[in-house]
């Protein structure tokens, strides 16, 4: 596959500051544990160990192996990359559809996003054709609301567009 | 003993009731084609599809998603021969002999080898569970809290002491784990916790959607950044072939029989199918009289790998019936199910739901059969499935786990959660915190926790239960070896080398 033109090789985020990002990451939500133990309680009461009890500790295991973590990835070698640049621009360009995808479900039910994000898949990174573009994201939709809703009687969302349709 | 066989001939009886051998087809099927697909494995394609079985019985539920299981352990050796791309990470090691194999010309071989092998794997551990699952059911039955939690700290000590990854990740993994477990209402004090005033986390975190995402979304933007390219060899396999390589195959049995060995014993401890995978490759090379030429397409390098895989794989079934402890992402979501079904995983299932522990362990037998033949003459249909590029693909998996994410409790909340836990678990898997104990954590979180405490509240709060009898102290000391394994190994090389024999 190739890379997109400003993607130079060789440059990239590198795997010491991913690594002490997740460090700091998971030291925070350690925090948030042990602060939301806190709330609830960790100590004993008349009927034994609060509801804090056991998460408390289990936040403090985590801001502690987290701190470990964080010292290690200091000792990662500097010049070491993630990921190139063209390489997270891949990522990239699956993850932002894929949210926006995720995001539209609530209001718009699953068929027509899945539709959509089919087409922009299809057309832009893959290059098809319109016919073959449309079979497919069209096909897929329909296919899932033949077997899961008329065979499995599971109802997806679905949204103002189906209403429409009386579905 | 002798009741064991009665109860496996009624097994017999539900599990080769056509409709079973039916779903078994489509389990398989649906499996290699899971395997098959980058994105999608073992785990997250049995998450997705467990929310169709509810209005199934239990034991036909269960056959159709093990062989879910079976047919993705098979699915993964395909695309590890044809197109050098492991489909699952226990197929990792396959790649190494398969694809040379495949490029000389000997796909075939390759093929018929590692179905073959994993054939034998798992049905060697199947027999295993055959014999011993009841036993230590039966022995089960005498824990208490304490000898429970112990049994869940041996299973989390030995993903600290097995994992390749260093031990502070591992740890950091887990506990994620069981913190996202413990969100929402507190079974035995009846608070909330950790909701943070939010409505959506009032149910907790579901670990379908958690392993929906981490498996499923973060899988396919790890092949995204690959940029994946499929160069595949074609693949026909004539019975000649199969024949010519079953011919040849016993000559290994003694690879086959450690692989096997090997395999059991890390699916019991829950390492898991890819160490043993690795493990089996690496000790076959050294030992075989053709090691040196491993790596360049050595029948063996491919016999090693799968039957270790296959018989990790499924031996990981016995602690999570017997113990209710699972030894694999993929039987941790397997246990998910039994609890939806309304079953409680562990040693009382032996006793109360004999017939669908029993239909379960027959259709192992029959699903492994079905499964054997069912991929040896449909290799090339999966083989074109890889063909299709990866901009339709991609999509079209996640239009799935969209649906399966959604499916599992109808909140669209949770599909919202899956994109997270997808990122996530790209960026844990891109700086090697190992994800299975994260997802074992979700599951067993909740059990876990409550023997620990009830542990706790019989002591009066003093650790020292955990050691109050020798059982479990025991398995304490067990665990602590497992997880400090790494450490212990370290001290014996050091010892070894200041004192030279």
């Amino acid at each position: 596959m190739a890379h997109p033109p400003h993607g130079a090789p060789g440059s990239g985020p590198t795997q010491r500051n991913a690594e002490l990002g997740t460090a700091l990451l998971t030291l925070l939500f350690g925090g948030i544990v042990i602060y939301g133990s806190l709330l609830v309680g960790v100590g004993w009461s008349s009927d034994g160990p609060q509801a804090g009890f056991f998460p408390f500790y289990v936040g403090l295991v985590i801001a502690g192996c987290s701190i470990i973590n964080l010292v290690q990835a200091l000792r990662v070698d500097p010049t070491e990359l993630f990921a190139e640049w063209g390489q997270m621009s891949q990522v990239l360009k699956v993850l932002i559809p894929a949210t926006i995808y995720v995001i539209l479900i609530p209001y718009l039910g699953i068929y027509v996003p899945s539709f959509l994000l089919i087409t922009l898949f299809m057309i832009w990174l893959g290059k098809y054709g319109w016919p073959l573009t449309l079979a497919v994201a069209i096909g897929v939709p329909v296919f899932f609301f033949l077997t899961l809703e008329r065979w499995f009687l599971i109802p997806l969302p679905k949204g103002p567009i189906e209403a429409m349709l009386g579905l | 003993m002798f009741d064991n066989f009665i109860n496996l001939y009624h097994g017999f009886a539900i599990a080769s009731d056509p409709f079973n051998i039916l779903l078994m087809a489509v389990g398989i099927l649906l499996g290699v084609i899971i395997g098959v697909l980058p994105g999608l494995g073992g785990a997250n394609g049995v998450a997705i599809l467990l929310p169709l079985t509810f209005s199934m019985s239990p034991t036909s539920a269960i056959i159709l998603l093990t062989c879910i299981y079976w047919g993705a352990l098979f699915g993964g050796a395909i695309t590890s021969v044809l197109f050098n791309i492991p489909g699952e990470p226990w197929s990792v090691a396959t790649t190494f002999d398969g694809h040379p194999m495949a490029r000389n010309g000997k796909a075939g071989e390759a093929l018929t080898a590692a179905f073959t092998s994993s054939f034998v794997g798992a049905f060697v551990a199947v027999i295993m569970i055959t014999l011993i699952a009841p036993l230590v059911a039966r022995f089960a039955l005498q824990f208490g809290p304490a000898e429970k939690f112990a049994v869940y700290f041996l299973a989390f000590a030995s993903f600290v002491g097995m994992s390749k990854e260093p031990p502070a990740k591992t740890i950091v993994s887990m506990m994620i784990g069981f913190a996202l477990a413990a969100v929402g209402l507190d079974m035995v004090t009846g608070q909330l916790r950790l909701t943070f005033g939010s409505e959506e986390l009032l149910n907790g975190f579901d670990f379908l959607i958690a392993v929906i995402g981490l498996f499923g979304i973060g899988e396919i933007l790890l092949t995204m950044e690959e940029g994946l390219e499929f160069r595949g060899k074609a693949a026909k396999i004539d019975p000649k072939v199969v024949l010519k390589t079953w011919a040849t195959l016993p000559r290994y049995w003694a690879t086959s029989l450690r692989s096997c060995i090997i395999g059991c014993w890390m699916g019991i401890t829950p390492a898991g199918a890819t160490p043993a995978s690795f493990m089996a490759y690496g000790i076959a090379k050294r030992v075989s009289k053709n090691g040196k030429n491993f790596g360049n397409g050595e029948i063996e390098g491919v016999i090693a790998p799968e039957t270790a895989a296959h018989a990790a794989g499924t031996s990981a079934m016995l602690p999570m019936l017997a113990l209710g402890v699972p030894g694999s992402p993929t039987a941790a979501v397997l246990l998910g199910g039994l609890l939806i079904w309304g079953l409680q995983p562990g040693p009382m299932l032996f006793v109360e739901q004999s017939e669908f522990v029993w239909g379960l362990i027959a259709s192992m037998y029959l699903g492994n059969v079905v499964g054997l033949l069912l991929v040896l003459t449909t290799v090339p249909l999966f083989a074109s499935i890889l063909r299709i590029p990866f901009s339709i693909i991609a999509p079209v998996i996640l239009v799935i786990c969209a649906i399966g994410a959604y499916t599992v409790n109808n909140n669209v909340f949770d599909v919202l959660m899956m994109m997270v836990f997808g990122v996530l678990g790209y960026l844990l898997k891109k700086t090697s915190y190992p994800l299975a104990p994260l997802v074992l954590a979700i599951v067993l979180g909740d059990s876990a926790e409550e023997a620990f405490r009830q542990s706790l509240l019989g002591s009066g709060g003093s650790l020292g239960v955990f050691f109050s009898n020798p059982l479990v102290s025991t398995i304490m000391v067990l665990g602590l070896v497992a997880g400090l394994w790494p450490l212990i190994s370290n001290a014996i090389g050091r010892f070894r080398v200041a004192q030279p024999a």
